[in-house]
């Protein structure tokens, strides 16, 4: 008993000093958005001289043409498309393959779990040629409409198994009851999978947020800039960066993950749990 | 005969209905030719031409042969990548086993210490946390300041070709917080009589590890180490935004290379053939883990 106290004092010990470290970035970009450029370089003191918002507002106002207001709205025009076109998409696609036993269905699955390992840094030159010809750069088609078509595969691999789980029987008996298959779909399976779904939004949600290299290559007009770009293009203008606005802004794109993360927390830990996938 | 009649009746409503199976899968199948099979076959098309928007000349095994006789960038920036993968992949993993092992013992407040070791995976990607830590990575950044204090005199982070790569790595690693998550839940689904068992049979904690735990959790463990490695390959915005690919191109990674010579120089004939030669030691290194999982991998069915 004893002996696994004291144990315990050392798993905690452990812990808590590494963590010190895991939140030390983002104690230290959270303080730093709240002191002058001057004290950022100069002072080594980690707690701010006095709480000013200027990096926020100077930060935000940015060049004075295209304001943050703008390239927060513009992320969202990005993201939300996305994610809806995703999710139902991937759901759709994984009901297809999840219950019904069609020609070529094996084929078609050894491709999908394929794909799963295809290098988004292989296609992405042709894509970029192919929207080229298409007139969809600059524009956010290149991102919403191969979401629409179901080209994330690791969301629709992961509503399949979720399927799986779901008896099948529920569509049998609505079969009886004169059902079709889109609303068995519909009025049954969809309302099972609404944790699953939810999940799969989130992901992808994350990970169009974060994304950067799409964005650098299909979007060219600072108008139509998303959160990632503008940041980005922050630093380029030279050698006087007011870093402690780059900052405030930083930590204002981020801050809606954030939000999301502790409003979903149990959403984003079951949803890795339970497929098992993605680190 | 009356029952007869039923079964063919059922057997054919039955294909009828798995025939919907392919409008539901038809969005998919579109989206497979058009924005991957086609784009794939393209690149591999591309590799053979010398190609810049506007024109397209067939030149061959070109691009492949200056890549490997003359372009001395390219060796560079293959070893640089496997640097990168070497380093991030295991350290992420070992962390994420290490912390998750640890939080696995029932500890009190261990929720809180998973959402605390998440959040670096939940923003981790993004421009904003590639942005801190080159700011906070600079020679005269807070990291050096710190270590100053203490009496060390820090490196030169991101200036010093040594340093600058482990520096990024660090970035990565730090994002283990998800793949530990994972490994947790993979934990808690190991059924207790199994250590019940072999307590009783006197094993200790290390034979326990390696004879039930490790076993128990290494198809978990092995599809993230595919994922990871693949992904690892292709990294591109820390490189990119923290050293754009500096000092003396000790961060360029394939993933730079590929950018800068379709995106900057637009040689997208020889772009592409950096992307097959990317795709091809992805698929090497896949293979690689996979020809090695039968030794390591135990899977239940």
């Amino acid at each position: 008993m004893k002996k696994s106290k004291y144990k315990n004092i050392g798993a905690y010990a452990f812990l808590i000093f590494f963590g010190i470290f895991m939140v030390f970035p983002i104690v230290w970009l959270f303080l730093s958005t709240f002191k002058t450029n001057a004290e950022l370089f100069g002072s080594i003191k980690f707690w701010p001289e006095s709480f000013r918002f200027d990096a926020y507002v100077n930060g935000w106002i940015g060049n004075g043409k295209i304001t943050y207001t703008n390239y927060f709205k513009n992320t969202f025009e990005l993201v939300i498309p996305v994610v809806l076109f995703t999710v139902m998409s991937s759901a759709i696609i994984a009901y297809g393959f999840a219950r019904f036993n069609f020609p070529l269905k094996k084929i078609m699955f050894s491709i999908l779990i394929g794909t799963l390992m295809l290098p988004n840094a292989v296609i992405i030159i042709p894509r970029y040629t192919l929207f080229n010809k298409l007139e969809w750069l600059n524009s956010y088609l290149p991102f919403w409409i191969p979401a629409l078509f179901g080209c994330f595969p690791f969301f629709i691999y992961q509503l399949i198994q979720f399927f799986r789980g779901l008896p099948r029987e529920l569509d049998e008996s609505a079969y009886i009851d004169g059902c079709g298959t889109f609303k068995v779909f519909v009025r049954i399976l969809i309302p099972l999978m609404k944790p699953a779904l939810f999940s799969a939004g989130l992901f992808q949600f994350l990970w169009t947020w974060n994304d950067f290299l799409n964005p650098l290559i299909f979007i060219n007009s600072v108008k139509k800039y998303p959160l990632s770009l503008a940041l980005r293009m922050s630093l380029d203008i030279g050698a006087n960066v007011a870093w402690n606005q780059v900052l405030a802004m930083s930590l204002l794109s981020v801050l809606p993950l954030i939000i999301l993360f502790f409003l979903a927390q149990k959403f984003f830990v079951e949803g890795i749990a339970t497929t098992g996938l993605k680190g | 005969m009356k029952i007869d009649t039923n079964a063919v009746v059922k057997d054919k409503k039955y294909k009828k209905r798995d025939y919907m199976g392919l409008v539901y899968v038809a969005p998919w199948v579109i989206g497979l030719l058009i924005f991957q099979a086609y784009p794939f076959i393209s690149s591999l098309i591309y590799s053979f031409t010398k190609y810049n928007i506007a024109s397209m000349e067939f030149i061959g095994f070109d691009n492949y042969i200056r890549l490997f006789k003359i372009d001395k960038e390219f060796y560079k920036s293959v070893f640089v990548t496997f640097g990168y993968v070497f380093m991030t992949v295991p350290g992420k993993l070992i962390m994420a086993m290490i912390v998750a092992l640890i939080l696995n013992q029932k500890l009190k407040g261990i929720n809180i210490v998973r959402t605390i070791y998440y959040i670096p995976s939940l923003m981790g990607g993004s421009i904003a946390v590639s942005i801190l830590w080159k700011l906070m990575f600079m020679s005269d950044g807070v990291i050096n300041k710190m270590l100053a204090q203490v009496g060390i005199v820090g490196p030169n982070w991101i200036g010093d070709p040594k340093t600058a790569l482990p520096t990024i790595c660090l970035l990565e690693i730090w994002q283990f917080g998800s793949s530990m998550v994972l490994l947790l839940a993979a934990l808690k689904a190991v059924p207790k009589e199994l250590y019940e068992a072999a307590s009783v049979d006197g094993a200790n904690k290390w034979r326990m590890y390696w004879k039930i735990t490790f076993p128990a959790i290494s198809p978990i463990l092995f599809f993230n180490l595919i994922m990871q490695t693949i992904q690892a390959f292709q990294n591109f915005t820390s490189a990119f935004v923290i050293t754009n690919g500096g000092p003396n191109k000790s961060t360029y990674v394939l993933g730079m290379k590929l950018y800068t010579e379709a995106f900057s120089n637009f040689k997208m004939g020889y772009a592409s053939a950096v992307s097959w030669v990317m795709f091809v030691l992805i698929m090497i290194m896949t293979i690689v883990l996979f020809k090695t999982s039968n030794r390591w991998v135990h899977y239940d069915d």
